[in-house]
């Protein structure tokens, strides 16, 4: 695998998807150029010799604790809201756009 | 000359009634006001309920008065939540969230009898290394205001230089603390993972994140990591550890003379060979050398995996970014694009995202999506964690026979603001040092140890073993009390007269 000159630009468009970005043309351009400067690289790692290393994806030495699952208090439904663009407070609600039908 | 006091020196006068904690808040309030126009390193100045809190301190101060942070001014990074106040991360994503709720870390400052003066500007999300990604205006280094003041806590970093709080805290993902105190000339600490409660913070790479503070002198950063740490039911992540009183161990001195107490201390030639600024090598060699002439042994140690460390970080974090910041979609955080009749929920996203979020946190957010996209996981992400594992096993190697490891902080000093900004990957390179601690969750320590010819500060960083944030503290209260680094102050009166 290696990424040599920018990205191609249904590459950065498929990304941008999954990423849920919707990118200017400049930012497209930009993107793709410093995208494949950063993974160019980052693939110094591949040489290094990893056979048989176990990944490392958190560092705690303990193994994790869960608490007692107890109710708690929790945030009233009017302050979970207050942040949001477009609450419907009365229905306990985030307004969104329609997601089915149309 | 309050802006001078440590939180020490605040804590104990407010205690023993020789000021009250209204007077010092007001004191930093009007330093705040006077050179904040000129540093933009506070976002929020919460001066009411500061003055309001201050008040409080001051009526209670007999009941409260073995409150070990009482009536102390504390300034908290703008991605830290503060009940009531905004929290920005200095994006227009969240330009008028206010958090419903407190951090631990909150908690626990007001617990301990400290009064929250206002909220520093910092990277956008906690995304970059010269402060320049805010959505707010740059912060100005307090050294010298054409220069950046390091990132991404560059604001807490600016206001404690300055003198406007004599202690903030920040958050270090990659070096986030450590390399703005080295720029800025005072202390910073990054505890080790999992030694202070992440409840609260907003997430940027929740392997990596860890809360931490900057402050003046290694005391009042011991003083306040034993109120910041302890277990929190709230962050599965959070040890459940007993926190010692650092403050007490700096005064058991570690240079008692060259018996077994003597620290170890390892030194990574290898990695000081190129790429140095030639003033930071020198400053490097200096500390070490006296080190050494104080009863110290420094030792060659050899991190064979450390050269990968900045790509392997850049992978990871980026990884862990694209899904943490999945959430800012436009539904429950302030902020969401004008949307015509013809949006549907995706287009509601995707256009709230691209107008909200800045350009370095977008690169990041589309790199973290490629490295764990299909096709690209296994080369990229399981490969970048696997040469974590190989640089964490460097650092336990060389913990066997040393107890601190030493390096610079910052491979250059402060640069002028613009240098680098255009060139993501240039701007990358400067966390050559300090990544490897966020990958192996080491505590690590910026330190002053000098400053260039051209008066800019110059920082040591010491990484020390799991939890062994004491070693690191009594090292630096070492090198604070036999060099002439640390009681320098950024001369601030010309600008002050220009308000």
């Amino acid at each position: 695998m290696s990424v040599r000159g920018p990205l191609a630009l249904d590459e950065v468009d498929r990304i941008a998807a999954l990423a849920n970005l919707a990118l200017t043309e400049e930012e497209r351009a930009l993107f793709a150029r410093q995208l494949a400067d950063v993974l160019t690289y980052a693939e110094e790692i591949l040489q290094v010799d990893t056979a048989g290393v176990a990944p490392t994806a958190h560092v705690l030495d303990e193994d994790s604790q869960l608490r007692e699952d107890a109710a708690v208090p929790c945030l009233p439904r009017d302050r979970a809201l207050a942040n949001a663009p477009d609450p419907a407070p009365g229905a306990g609600f985030f307004r969104v756009p329609r997601v089915i039908g149309g | 000359m309050m802006h001078t006091w440590t939180a020490r020196t605040i804590r104990d006068r407010v205690a023993d009634g020789a000021v009250s904690a209204t007077e010092v808040c007001r004191a930093l309030l009007d330093r705040i006001h006077a050179l904040n126009p000129h540093l933009n390193a506070f976002l929020s100045i919460a001066e009411r309920d500061a003055l309001a809190r201050a008040a409080e301190v001051d009526r209670n101060r007999a009941a409260w008065a073995d409150r070990p942070l009482l009536g102390v001014p504390i300034a908290i990074k703008d991605n830290i939540s503060t009940q009531g106040l905004r929290t920005s991360a200095a994006s227009r994503m969240l330009e008028r969230y206010t958090p419903a709720y407190d951090a631990t870390v909150i908690r626990r400052l007001l617990d301990a009898g400290a009064v929250i003066i206002g909220k520093t500007n910092c990277d956008e999300f906690a995304m970059g290394s010269s402060n320049e990604n805010s959505a707010f205006g740059p912060v100005k280094n307090p050294w010298d205001t054409t220069r950046m003041p390091g990132g991404s806590s560059g604001g807490s970093a600016a206001a404690v230089a300055a003198g406007l709080v004599p202690i903030a805290l920040g958050s270090d993902t990659g070096g986030s603390i450590r390399q703005p105190a080295a720029l800025c000339g005072i202390v910073g600490l990054k505890p080790t993972y999992g030694r202070v409660s992440r409840y609260g913070l907003l997430a940027f790479g929740s392997s990596l994140d860890q809360i931490g503070p900057l402050t003046r002198t290694a005391e009042d950063a011991a003083l306040v990591t034993s109120v910041l740490a302890g277990h929190d039911p709230a962050d599965a992540t959070s040890a459940r550890r007993d926190v010692p009183d650092y403050a007490t161990s700096l005064t058991a001195s570690s240079f008692s003379g060259t018996g077994s107490g003597a620290p170890r201390i390892g030194v990574p030639r290898a990695l000081l060979a190129e790429g140095l600024d030639e003033d930071v090598r020198a400053s490097i060699l200096g500390a070490l050398a006296a080190l050494e002439r104080d009863g110290a042994t420094l030792v060659d140690v050899d991190l064979p995996h450390a050269r990968y460390a900045v790509p392997v970080y850049y992978l990871v974090a980026t990884a862990e970014a694209s899904s943490n910041l999945a959430r800012y979609d436009g539904v429950r955080y302030t902020s969401r694009a004008l949307l015509s009749s013809t949006d549907d929920l995706t287009s509601m996203y995707r256009r709230t995202r691209d107008e909200f979020f800045g350009a370095e946190v977008k690169r990041r957010i589309m790199l973290g999506t490629y490295v764990l996209s299909a096709g690209y996981y296994d080369a990229y992400y399981l490969k970048s964690q696997q040469v974590r594992t190989l640089i964490r096993r460097d650092y336990d190697r060389a913990f066997e026979s040393v107890d601190a490891v030493a390096m610079p902080t910052s491979p250059l000093p402060a640069l002028r603001l613009g240098e680098r900004v255009h060139d993501p990957l240039q701007m990358y390179l400067l966390d050559v040092f300090t990544v490897s601690a966020n990958l192996t969750g080491h505590p690590a320590i910026s330190v002053p140890c000098g400053q260039t010819r051209d008066r800019l500060p110059i920082g040591l960083q010491l990484v020390g073993r799991a939890f062994d944030e004491s070693r690191l503290l009594q090292l630096a209260h070492h090198i604070e009390r036999t060099q002439p680094w640390p009681a320098l102050a950024p001369d601030l009166q010309p600008l002050a007269s220009k308000s």
